[in-house]
């Protein structure tokens, strides 16, 4: 006799799993060394300030919203935030989550308490929902917005829910829940090469050419 | 040897590299660079959000430059960039942007879209899709020597009138000199008083520099067009005059994208490096004000704000020193909102001054300038690109605005102090 | 039961008279059919006996069901035996052997057909009868005919109820578990390795007076294998709280923080080990310092290492990302070359413009 809910959540951290690890590692390789293998010319005017300097002060300068972006899109911006800030904080701060990732890298740090991982999984889903009506509604963002876009913002707040639900046991089997949880996750690895969630990484190497360009000018970026 | 499409596409294609690949790869469509853009703020029409005006290139890169977009393509996924998508995009990528360079500063993950703008202006160009007035700007200043057509009678004429008023001898083609000052076409023909300023300021300084009658034009409708053949041709003229005069510095004149042009894509054009230095004009004044060799006096008491050229001030880094020098003969300097480096753009740079099918969204677009002068209310408004002068004055007159509008090396040259 | 002081140790701890443990020794030597002598007796025991007749049947099993069971403590086993059941087949408690004890079975299940309980622990396998038989009956011929004329089955641990260790990985016996034999009777499964014996005993008190309990969807007693042993854990708080033992022997482990990243399965295993404990309620597994195994889910042995924290993957992953990481490269620096071979490409085809060349010539759209 089986447990059906255990060998979804066995498929799911096993065989899936290293699916999903194998398609998230190797597409992500493919994309970053795509990019960095292409490569740009040199250039040859004479540099007037430090590019290398400014674009890796970019990569971190360019997390703050200039003065008055924020009155222009709360709900992108702040919304972003708190997204961006609450998903990190359950997925790295979580001990089960760090443990996997000892497993995977051998590296571990300290975690934190339920209180603080459920408060910033109930944020960050709201902030989710806010971003997907905000692209809904504001004509801006729904022009650019694709199918694609929608559907990895869901698929990105699917591991918060059902994470949140497993652990609290809200409904379904708690084996289940945890199941569909793992499977989520191994869904958005599986997606991740092949749409905008590249901008994890990539966004680093952006903002590096951006500050780059800008400070061979001297000019802010 | 006519456009087509095909060499649209080529030449996209030949402008995909790491930044290009790492901006799309980014790009998570917040839409943050459509408030960022001065024609969608005055006209919140989202087809204008800037990171849409590069989509061509966009296909480009998916189609040809990842993996995951030849599979695509080899599956019949892909799809091919036609006549119509050039001619859809023209009225995106010329009428609609002035390359103010604006939304490479508010892009969260850092896209310089900007630059991408300048790229896709390359396949438009290749495909025929310029529009005809910088065409014909392209053409003049081929077969001529500026925009304008011949200029050569013009500047000898504008020169001769400088030395009368100042009573200082200006000497064309004086090989040796420190200098070589070349103007915008803009400048003599409308605004050719800089000459005599720049004469008076640089005789105080004991600064020696000529100007070429071969290249003294320094504006690069290549650059505005977005075609680097007709942009190398353009400032190779100006590199080997310089390089024969043997001139140690260009002089970059008040003039935003020839900045551009000179100093940061002409040596990148003709692929090495210039045997001189190029330098705006703004930044040698503030050099000479910092050695003591550029002295004023007396204040202008009029209430006077500044205006940023985008091209120098944002994409060229220079902010602080027209400030210093302002400071020196104004009395009451007042800045508007978003001064300095998010300021906001003349309304019709990057070729939209010059294109008329772009004339309702310029105007539109002064709005915005419009309501950030009313709040302060200057006098007058002090500059340093001959365009973006001329934009202001034309547009604050058909907005029925009594505000006089000055170019800065003039009004340095206005206060240079009488020692003798 | 000189050979097993500690049945009689265990009753007088419990408070039961020397007269209860006389009769408890006499009625117990003739459920054990020993010796020949006695055998009238125990054909009139079983002839009058009003109690339901139980047959025990050990497959594939380690007897620790049984010691787990004759350590129970209440209802004590005696108390099962005197008041409750008739067991009589059991081959590890009976003396007798060979013939003498399967036809203490077959009686049993000629005189009760229809009405006696049959009680399995361990795994059948499929693969060859050999692998396991009784007086050269074939575990599943055994089970088979025994079940013929059950009332019901009660699969004691995990082997019987789920198939077990035997059934691990590889699995080199075939085996499977009771349900996956019968399925025309009703079917307590009581998982654990062993069950706690409480919960057997309990089980069995319920069938008798209430009959079938409630079930789960594995067949489990829901009043026992409602709740995950997480849920009820004693340190469960420090799992809210992020305290986590890094090791047997750390800091952590010393306070008594979770074992979740030691591996402890608790989250996902239903049981009330935490509650009901062991030994008279003294401990339990994750009291005494060790992660729950997860004993009392199908394929426990199975689910991704004992140590390892459930959250953790559970297959091939380091070779998996060895190999990811290999191919990314490759695949990515196949891709580049591609992509700069067609900007060489585009390059090399660049037709150079002039301003006379940017329009397109007349008579094309």
């Amino acid at each position: 006799m089986n447990n059906p809910n255990f060998d979804l959540l066995m498929f799911a951290r096993g065989p899936l799993f290293d699916i999903a690890l194998l398609v998230f590692v190797a597409g992500v390789l493919i994309r970053v060394v795509e990019i960095l293998i292409l490569g740009r010319k040199k250039d040859f005017s004479k540099a007037k300030g430090q590019p290398v300097q400014q674009g890796i002060k970019t990569i971190f300068t360019r997390t703050f919203p200039r003065p008055g972006a924020i009155k222009a899109n709360p709900i992108t911006i702040v919304g972003g935030y708190v997204f961006h800030i609450g998903f990190f904080i359950a997925f790295l701060l979580f001990v089960p989550h760090i443990a996997l990732i000892e497993e995977l890298t051998g590296l571990s740090w300290p975690g934190v308490g339920r209180v603080v991982i459920e408060g910033a999984t109930v944020l960050a889903v709201i902030a989710g929902l806010a971003l997907l009506y905000t692209r809904w509604k504001d004509p801006v963002r729904r022009k650019l917005t694709t199918w694609v876009d929608y559907l990895v913002l869901i698929l990105s707040l699917l591991p918060l829910i059902t994470g949140y639900v497993a652990v609290n046991k809200l409904f379904g089997d708690p084996t289940f829940m945890m199941a569909l949880h793992v499977l989520s996750v191994d869904i958005l690895m599986i997606v991740f090469p092949f749409t905008k969630l590249m901008h994890a990484f990539t966004f680093a190497m952006a903002r590096y050419y951006n500050g780059s360009i800008q400070g061979r000018k001297g000019a802010e970026s | 040897m006519s456009a087509t499409v095909e060499r649209g596409v080529n030449a996209l294609r030949e402008q995909v590299d790491a930044p290009v690949a790492s901006f799309f790869s980014s790009c998570v469509s917040c839409g943050l660079c459509a408030d960022a853009c001065i024609f969608f703020q005055e006209t919140q029409d989202p087809q204008y959000t800037p990171i849409r005006k590069v989509e061509l290139l966009r296909r480009v890169w998916e189609n040809e430059y990842t993996l995951f977009g030849r599979v695509k393509n080899m599956v019949g996924l892909g799809n091919r960039i036609t006549e119509e998508d050039f001619t859809e995009m023209e009225q995106l990528v010329y009428d609609s942007c002035t390359m103010c360079g604006r939304c490479t500063m508010v892009c969260p993950v850092g896209n310089d879209i900007t630059m991408m703008i300048r790229k896709m202006r390359e396949g438009m160009s290749a495909a025929g899709h310029a529009p005809v007035e910088l065409i014909g700007a392209a053409k003049r200043h081929t077969t001529g020597n500026s925009p304008m057509g011949d200029l050569s009678k013009a500047i000898e004429a504008q020169v001769k009138h400088a030395i009368a008023d100042t009573g200082i001898e200006i000497a064309f083609d004086k090989p040796g000199v420190d200098y070589l000052v070349i103007l915008s076409a803009q400048e003599i023909a409308e605004y050719p008083e800089v000459i005599g300023a720049m004469a008076q300021i640089f005789d105080k300084a004991g600064v020696t520099w000529t100007i070429a009658s071969e290249a003294f034009e320094a504006t690069n409708v290549g650059v505005q067009i977005g075609n680097r053949d007709v942009a190398k041709y353009l400032v190779t003229r100006v590199v080997e005059a310089a390089e024969k005069l043997k001139v140690k510095k260009v002089i970059s004149p008040e003039c935003g994208h020839a900045y551009q042009a000179l100093r940061w894509e002409g040596p990148n054009l003709i692929g090495r490096e210039y045997g001189f230095e190029v330098v705006h004009i703004i930044e040698l004044l503030d050099q000479l004000r910092a050695e003591g060799k550029l002295k004023t006096s007396g204040k202008d008491s009029d209430k006077i704000t500044f205006h940023d050229p985008c091209q120098i001030n944002r994409r060229g880094g220079i902010n602080k020193e027209p400030r210093r020098l302002l400071n020196m003969v104004a009395e009451n300097f007042v800045e508007t909102e978003d001064a300095g480096t998010m300021n906001w753009c003349c309304s019709a740079g990057g070729g939209v001054g010059a294109n008329e099918r772009a004339g309702h969204l310029k105007d539109a677009a002064f709005q915005l300038k419009k309501r950030q002068f009313e709040k302060v209310a200057p006098d007058k408004i002090v500059t340093m690109c001959a365009f973006c002068h001329h934009t202001l004055e034309n547009a604050l007159e058909d907005n029925d605005m009594d505000i006089e509008v000055a170019g800065l090396t003039e009004m340095m040259a206005e206060y240079l102090e009488d020692e003798d | 039961m000189p050979s097993s002081p500690l049945l009689p140790k265990m009753m007088k701890a419990h408070g039961v008279s020397r007269r209860s443990f006389l009769k408890y020794c006499a009625t117990l030597t003739s459920v054990m059919a020993l010796p020949p002598a006695m055998a009238p007796k125990i054909a009139h025991a079983l002839e009058t006996a009003p109690r339901p007749s139980v047959i025990w049947l050990s497959f594939q099993e380690c007897t620790g069901c049984t010691e787990a069971i004759t350590r129970s403590s209440a209802p004590s086993l005696e108390e099962l035996i005197f008041d409750s059941i008739s067991l009589d087949y059991h081959h590890t408690l009976q003396a007798a052997s060979g013939d003498a004890a399967e036809h203490a079975r077959e009686e049993a299940m000629k005189a009760h057909h229809g009405k006696y309980l049959v009680i399995v622990d361990g795994s059948i396998p499929l693969d060859e009868p050999g692998y396991s038989a009784i007086a050269g009956i074939s575990n599943l011929d055994m089970l088979k005919e025994t079940a013929a004329g059950a009332a019901a089955i009660v699969s004691i641990g995990t082997c019987a109820a789920y198939g077990g260790l035997p059934q691990a990985n590889p699995n080199p016996t075939g085996a499977v578990a009771v349900s996956d034999i019968i399925t025309d009777k009703p079917i307590i499964n009581v998982p654990g390795c062993p069950p706690i014996p409480l919960v057997m005993t309990a089980v069995l008190a319920h069938y008798l007076t209430f009959g079938i309990p409630e079930l789960d969807e594995l067949g489990r007693p829901k009043a026992f294998f409602a709740e995950s042993i997480h849920d009820r854990c004693y340190r469960r708080p420090f799992y809210d709280k992020g305290l986590f033992a890094e090791s047997f022997d750390d800091e952590g482990a010393r306070a008594g923080w979770c074992l979740y990243k030691l591996g402890c399965k608790g989250p996902t295993t239903k049981s009330v080990c935490a509650t009901v404990k062991w030994n008279d309620s003294t401990s339990f597994p994750i009291q005494a310092g060790h992660g729950c195994l997860g004993c009392t889910e199908p394929d426990f042995w199975d689910n991704g290492g004992f140590y390892k924290p459930l959250s953790a993957p559970a297959g091939n992953y380091r070779r998996v990302g060895q190999a990811a990481v290999v191919a990314g490269v490759a695949a990515g620096a196949g891709g580049a070359y591609l992509a700069k071979k067609n900007k060489a490409k585009a390059l090399a085809e660049h037709e150079t413009v002039d301003a006379f060349t940017l329009e397109k010539e007349e008579g094309e759209s």
